[in-house]
């Protein structure tokens, strides 16, 4: 019994210490928190140097969603380079998990630090490819993957990519 | 005072409390969260005040809802009747010397029949709104009021002898020499525990216990009717500060000031202490409720009352 109560008074007195703490909160509107530069927010398709866009439409961020948020059609165009024909992210689905981004093998499809998405419609959650497609190189500012890739496009045959060699002949002994 | 000065301060007593019970909803919620390290409502209108008026909007405008289920008459009876018990209580509170609305000889008892009645609201909420909840939460109002009705009785009998009289004015005036929460600090201690259990506040709030019992016995009211229960239940707990205050603290007795700002700023200082409790201890569990209560609390009320007695007699003898 004395045990209890003096234990109660203990707990009142150590609350009411807490008179002169400061308050946790941050208050939102007026006073923005502070986000990580790699804070996982709203999805953007980002373009290379050149300012042509990143994204090959290889399908593997769709495949490594999570919740299937992501929905894209391959396209090719004159050149033989290809692209999506239509990219469309549901946001009232993703999680911001950033798995997409890590499965990207261009860089194209990156997580920004803005959370501000609402919206009274539902509908207008689900972002088209225009939403999406920004100007600028977002976090990697030098990566353009045909120059690093070893496929041929118009204007690049294959060994004309940075870091590569001209491909070796392998029949050349057979002469 | 003449009767019409008495129906005056009478209606304003009335919105006073209901005003101030109003006021304690937003005040609580501030210094909870304070004492939680966060704000509490602190948009509305300066220091967030208005959220008094808003959360007012908000219930009136809402759908009176009478369950069909439910027994109608009863179940809109319910929480009039805490509301009428609680202000019913208010009138023998002496504010200050002149300022009552009724100086009954019998006025603790009076006080005590009040926030007895109030358990008829639970319990006839509980019980109307037939739901499984909202039984439970009546039936464990009815217990728990009924196990600390009697020693909230008990703990206050000692403040009687001393003062020698059943009229809270004489009682007060009987605190002119020294404030009766030092020779019965152990009554002190008991009636605030049977004051927080009477108006079923936190910790004690087994009635309605949200965690448990989604919202006990309020569980079926919504808008106008469950306004009144809090309301009812605020005013209690005013109430409750009133009576600590008048009984153990002096009432309106003080130096310097006046009366009335005296006898206010310690029903102030009570509330805070009650929002205290609130903040810091947990509920018990139901048995360890009953257990308190009748192991440890009356036993103590009895007690007091024995050594109070005693000393009273002797020094009765010597004087």
């Amino acid at each position: 019994m004395f045990k209890s109560l003096t234990s109660q008074l203990q707990t009142m007195w150590t609350i009411l210490q807490h008179t002169f703490t400061k308050a946790e909160t941050v208050q939102y509107p007026e006073e923005m928190p502070y986000l990580a530069p790699r804070y996982r927010g709203r999805i953007v398709l980002t373009n290379d140097p050149d300012g042509d866009e990143r994204c090959v439409a290889c399908n593997l961020c769709a495949v490594a969603c999570p919740v299937d948020c992501i929905a894209l059609q391959q396209g090719v165009r004159d050149d033989g380079r290809w692209y999506p024909q239509f990219f469309r992210i549901n946001f009232s689905r993703c999680i911001m998990c950033g798995m997409c981004e890590e499965a990207c093998p261009t860089n194209a499809i990156q997580l920004t630090p803005d959370f501000e998405m609402c919206e009274y419609d539902r509908q207008s959650m689900v972002y088209e490819k225009e939403h999406l497609q920004i100007k600028g190189t977002g976090k990697y500012h030098d990566y353009n993957f045909y120059r690093v890739a070893g496929l041929a496009i118009a204007g690049k045959d294959k060994g004309e990519a940075q870091n590569e060699s001209k491909p070796i002949d392998i029949k050349d002994l057979l002469q | 005072m003449s009767e019409l000065g008495t129906m005056v301060f009478g209606l304003v007593l009335i919105l006073a409390a209901v005003g101030g019970a109003a006021l304690v909803t937003w005040f609580e919620r501030r210094l909870l969260g304070i004492w939680q390290d966060r704000y509490g409502p602190n948009r509305l209108g300066p220091f967030g005040v208005l959220q008094v008026a808003a959360d007012m909007i908000k219930l009136l405008t809402k759908h009176d809802w009478v369950p069909p289920f439910s027994d109608k008459m009863v179940f809109i009876f319910a929480p009039t009747a805490i509301v009428v018990a609680m202000l019913l209580g208010f009138t023998v509170v002496p504010f200050g010397p002149d300022l009552y609305v009724i100086d009954l000889n019998i006025g603790l008892l009076f006080f005590l029949s009040m926030t007895s009645l109030a358990v008829y609201s639970v319990l006839l909420a509980g019980l109307a709104s037939n739901n499984k909840y909202a039984l439970l939460g009546g039936l464990r109002s009815a217990a728990q009021m009924v196990s600390y009705e009697v020693f909230m009785g008990l703990s206050l009998m000692g403040v009687v002898m001393l003062s020698g009289s059943f009229s809270l004015l004489d009682i007060v005036e009987a605190q002119r020499d020294q404030w009766f929460c030092i020779p019965q600090f152990l009554g002190l201690y008991v009636f605030l525990i049977a004051g927080v259990a009477e108006s079923h506040r936190l910790p004690f709030d087994l009635p309605e216990a949200e965690h448990e019992l989604t919202a006990g016995f309020h569980t079926e009211y919504g808008g106008m009717k469950f306004a009144m229960f809090m309301l009812g239940e605020y005013l209690g707990l005013i109430l409750i500060s009133c009576m600590i205050v008048t009984l153990f603290f002096g009432g309106w007795l003080g130096p310097w000031l006046p009366p009335l700002l005296w006898f206010c700023i310690k029903v102030f200082i009570v509330i805070c202490f009650f929002i205290l409790l609130r903040a810091a201890i947990p509920r018990p569990r139901y048995d360890q409720l009953m257990s308190l209560g009748w192991k440890y609390m009356l036993p103590l009320a009895l007690f007091n009352l024995v050594v109070t007695a005693v000393i009273a007699l002797a020094m009765q003898g010597q004087g």
